[in-house]
């Protein structure tokens, strides 16, 4: 890493986002200052580095914020481009096929996956966790396609699209224990279900994952507030 | 790679009115690339869009030699970097310019489509107002971007038009035609002064002219679905009846 690089991310333990900047981090061997934030409580700095959303994770390098997960992701894989192992394919098509599959697990996903957890009521839940199965389903076919037999969606090595997925890891696992049901089960989604251990395993994976019974705790304080909130309208 | 000549095969999977596909058209038309364009109906989609794009259905597609790349933003980069020897570059030098453009790439389809939508549900002049309010606030937070990201120069790219600009300007027919539909100017000299004025450049451009298409043909296609929906309800009311 070229000298006077200086990276503070701004960020929350919790948040499946900054894992996902974290894990690019750790994966280009880079170092930075983790800066854990309040968001009841917005520091300036946050503010001022993201005035448009006010969310984390921010990256910023020699005091330039970029914000937004996938956008810092490969905004990491372009500013350090010597260091660790390229997060994208050389090959023009490689990538654009790369970048879609990250943008799936955003778009279908990560969106299916936020009312299994958060749905005010039974059928949102249900009806989250329906969408998500067929996410998940999806991604399956698109693991076998693009791996071609290899253990990550990058082929011998991690990718955009192993981050995007892979720093939702946690939240996955805590979502199983709160729903009681698989979401990535071994025998619906077999390869998934072996990536999701390979990768928990990577160096960089073990360093930055939250603890799986810290997240449903902190799952399970968020929906009793949301529940006690509610039931005071 | 090579450029437009011998062996590269172009086709553009796409729909005249859908701005997504005129991001994907003014890329190409800037790069000076030959293409062949398929028009679809997506009421009754062809086997070549289901193949090409099975996990979204949608359009615009672009095939290159056979292999598809879907999702307008996505192409556009793809376009950028298969083809980087043809005309410009669309995306910035420095990867910090690059994320920022990115960054509100994915705001303009995050925000503003989506603050669009309700106008056109809009079914009181309360909502309409309402719908209308957010709008506004959008166009004054893109009116900081261009400011930020154009440095004093033409466009969202600087000197010459690039990602961003093409990324914003997907919608250029639609802004005027919201303007003839409902009376609001997306754009207005008063709040979003460089926006107006990029605007106009935008669309005076040579590649932009090429395949913009008349904004009066959008203002009669959404009337003619506003009939279509109208006639169904009623069939429907016949029915319940």
């Amino acid at each position: 890493m070229a000298g006077g690089d200086e990276l503070v991310l701004l960020g929350t333990w919790p948040s499946p986002f900054v894992t996902r900047v974290e894990l690019a981090l750790g994966l280009k061997g880079l170092s930075y200052e983790y800066v854990s934030q309040d968001l009841r409580n917005k520091s300036e700095l946050l503010l001022s580095a993201n005035p448009v959303h006010k969310k984390i994770p921010v990256l910023i390098h020699n005091g330039r914020p970029v914000c937004e997960s996938s956008v810092i992701v490969q905004y990491i894989e372009e500013a350090f481009p010597g260091d660790g192992a390229a997060l994208l394919p050389a090959d023009p098509h490689d990538r654009a096929v790369a970048r879609f599959w990250a943008a799936y697990v955003d778009d279908k996903f990560v969106t299916a996956w936020v009312p299994t957890f958060r749905g005010k009521t039974e059928e949102e839940k249900a009806e989250g966790m329906k969408q998500l199965m067929a996410a998940v389903e999806t991604l399956e076919g698109a693991l076998n396609d693009i791996s071609k037999g290899k253990p990550f969606f990058g082929g011998d090595t991690v990718d955009v699209v192993d981050v995007a997925l892979g720093g939702m890891i946690s939240w996955v696992k805590a979502t199983e224990v709160l729903a009681g049901s698989k979401i990535f089960d071994a025998e619906k989604t077999p390869l998934l279900a072996a990536w999701v251990e390979r990768f928990a395993e990577l160096d960089a994976a073990k360093k930055v994952l939250p603890d799986v019974d810290g997240v449903v705790e902190f799952a399970k304080k968020r929906i009793a507030e949301a529940a006690a909130a509610a039931s005071a309208n | 790679m090579a450029g437009g000549g011998g062996g590269d095969e172009l086709k553009l999977l796409g729909m005249w009115a859908s701005p997504f596909a005129l991001r994907v058209r003014i890329a190409l038309s800037l790069k000076g690339l030959s293409y062949e364009y398929v028009e679809e109906d997506l009421k009754s989609k062809s086997e070549l869009l289901l193949s090409s794009n099975p996990v979204h259905k949608l359009v615009p597609v672009l095939i290159h030699d056979g292999k598809p790349v879907c999702e307008s933003r996505i192409i556009v980069e793809y376009i950028d970097e298969a083809f980087s020897g043809d005309g410009e570059s669309l995306l910035p030098a420095d990867p910090h310019d690059r994320a920022v453009a990115r960054f509100w790439a994915s705001y303009i389809d995050e925000k503003m489509f989506t603050a669009w939508m309700p106008i056109f549900a809009a079914k009181t002049e309360e909502e309409k107002a309402e719908a209308t309010n957010r709008t506004f606030e959008v166009a004054e937070t893109l009116e900081r971007a261009l400011r930020e990201c154009s440095r004093g120069k033409p466009f969202f790219g600087g000197d010459a038009v690039g990602y961003l600009d093409v990324v914003l300007g997907g919608f250029a027919a639609w802004v005027y035609a919201i303007e003839e539909l409902f009376g609001l100017k997306q754009f207005d000299a008063a709040r979003t002064p460089l926006l107006v004025a990029w605007l106009q450049r935008f669309v005076e451009l040579d590649a932009v002219k090429e395949v913009m298409p008349d904004s009066g043909s959008l203002v009669e296609l959404h009337k003619a679905r506003q009939a279509q929906a109208a006639a169904a309800a009623d069939d429907d009311d016949d029915e319940a009846n």
